[in-house]
């Protein structure tokens, strides 16, 4: 049995396998991927992002453990960044998720930035392609948390929850990394310290408006319950507090609300869709990439941009020209 | 992508110290290694979870409780019944030096005792994995 088939068929040990060799992209994981392609697009993934500190790994183990009261299964992918000095990186999330730590039920793996920006790493959305087609039916995704921009979760997320709290500064955390556009769900964590609800109101007076015609309002009332009406979706702000365990049932409704959302509305749909297609771009530039060294080759490519820095010619003819000479060395190959 | 080398490292046992284990992490990760971090009180169970999910290359132990001989066995026990027996064990803290070759003969990889410079530590991983 090859690795994809001992992985679908619940041998833990060979998806950390698997999901080892998608990462560092090698023949097997390359293989395995597009092995288990048909079975992906079923899992809800949720993306769980905020500034370092807003207690993001804290809510994810507390939501994966109420989940799991639940009955139901899932996979965890928590990004930190790799040093840009050594290469290296510290992943510590898993300190904060100890209590999920002997349940198989619960599938928790650590991933390294490697130098991708955007708060995930360039692997992330294989990852949980893979975790997806094993049949995880609920994926997280928490990013780095860096200051700089975390908006690449929103590509690979069907919803994205914004996690914030109070105490962090006067500015809204969010506001500044561009992340309020991206938030599907906006939670305020820490919600037993007295300063949250200043942080709530602050986040109401610049809440986005209702986003894209959808057919559902959702609100997530105090009476926990989620009531459906014609709208599209009205980004709810919640409250928790992952210490006190507080305001999960909350955020579980409204994550279900949302995947219901999107569903009816027909954007999951969508969503595939265009994800299809920014897949099937990605690796016809990587495919073209790898062209250009088998067909004109690193010393003639270098010569090329050579002239570019010369400004003997411009980026966009030099790149005309080498994929002249792709088409012409692919052509005479034929 | 080039492959990195991939450390668990955990502190079995109930002492509540983990600076030496910290320390180690941060010389592993300048070294260029992913070290994923579980931190205190870390079950046997736990740790060849952790190992398991996470796909490590290496297993690296602190202990200073001084329960390294009934700690060590368990792990390499559940490292075993998760397939995992091929993973190196490297452990460290304050091993008394007869029980070195005590836990060597077990099955541990690499002993560290205290005042261990972390670039032996570093050296003692890339040389478990070839390098
Ligand atoms: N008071 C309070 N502290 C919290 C809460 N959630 C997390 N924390 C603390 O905030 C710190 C950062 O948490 P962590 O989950 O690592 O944040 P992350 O960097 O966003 O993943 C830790 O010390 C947590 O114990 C909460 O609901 N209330
Ligand atoms: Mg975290």
């Amino acid at each position: 049995m090859d690795i994809a088939a001992a992985a679908l068929a619940g041998d833990r040990r060979a998806l950390s396998r698997l999901l080892s060799g998608v990462e560092n992209d090698t023949v097997v994981g390359r293989a395995a991927l597009a092995q288990l392609f048909p079975q992906t697009g079923k899992a809800h993934v949720v993306g769980i992002t905020g500034a370092p500190g807003a207690g993001k790994s804290t809510l994810v183990n507390q939501l994966a453990r109420e989940i799991r009261e639940r009955g139901q299964k899932l996979a965890i992918v928590a990004v930190d960044p790799t040093s840009p000095y050594s290469g290296g990186a510290l992943l510590g999330d898993r300190l904060r998720m100890r209590d999920l730590s002997t349940d198989t039920g619960v599938f928790m793996r650590s991933m390294a930035s490697r130098g991708h920006a955007g708060g995930i790493a360039r692997a992330t959305r294989d990852v949980v392609s893979v975790l997806d087609a094993v049949g995880y039916p609920l994926i997280l995704v928490e990013t780095v948390g860096a200051g700089q921009s975390q908006v690449e979760v929103a590509r690979v997320a069907h919803t994205v929850v914004l996690v914030e709290a109070p105490g962090m500064g006067d500015d809204i955390q969010a506001l500044k990394a561009g992340l309020m556009e991206i938030a599907d769900i906006i939670v305020v964590n820490k919600a037993d310290k007295p300063e949250a609800r200043q942080t709530v109101r602050a986040l109401q007076s610049v809440r986005p408006g209702m986003r894209s015609e959808g057919h559902h309002r959702v609100s997530v009332g105090k009476e926990k319950q989620v009531a459906a009406e014609v709208a599209g979706w009205e980004v709810p702000i919640l409250q928790t507090s992952a210490l006190e365990n507080r305001g999960l049932e909350e955020l579980l409704a409204a994550l279900e609300a949302h995947r219901d959302f999107l569903k009816e509305s027909g954007q999951w749909r969508a969503r595939l869709q265009e994800n299809a297609r920014a897949e099937v771009e990605s690796w016809l530039q990587r495919h073209l990439l790898a062209l250009l060294a088998d067909e004109v080759g690193e010393a003639s490519l270098t010569a090329v941009v050579d002239t570019v820095r010369r400004r003997e010619n411009n980026p966009a003819s030099a790149a005309q020209e080498l994929l002249a000479a792709i088409l012409a060395a692919a052509g005479g190959a034929r | 992508m080039e492959k990195k080398i991939r450390v668990l490292m955990a502190k079995p046992g109930l002492d509540g110290h983990d600076r030496g284990a910290k320390v180690v992490a941060r010389a592993l990760r300048d070294a260029g290694m992913e070290v994923i971090y579980t931190g205190l009180r870390q079950t046997p169970v736990m740790i060849a979870e952790a190992a398991l999910q996470e796909d490590v290359d290496v297993v690296g132990l602190s202990i200073l409780s001084g329960a390294h001989l009934s700690l060590v066995p368990r792990v390499l026990e559940q490292l075993r019944e998760r397939n995992m027996a091929d993973v190196p064990l490297v452990v460290g803290g304050i091993i008394p030096a007869d029980d070195i070759p005590v836990l060597q003969e077990l099955g541990v990889y690499k002993v560290f005792g205290p005042g261990t410079n972390t670039q032996d530590v570093v050296a003692a991983i890339n040389r478990a994995m070839g390098m």
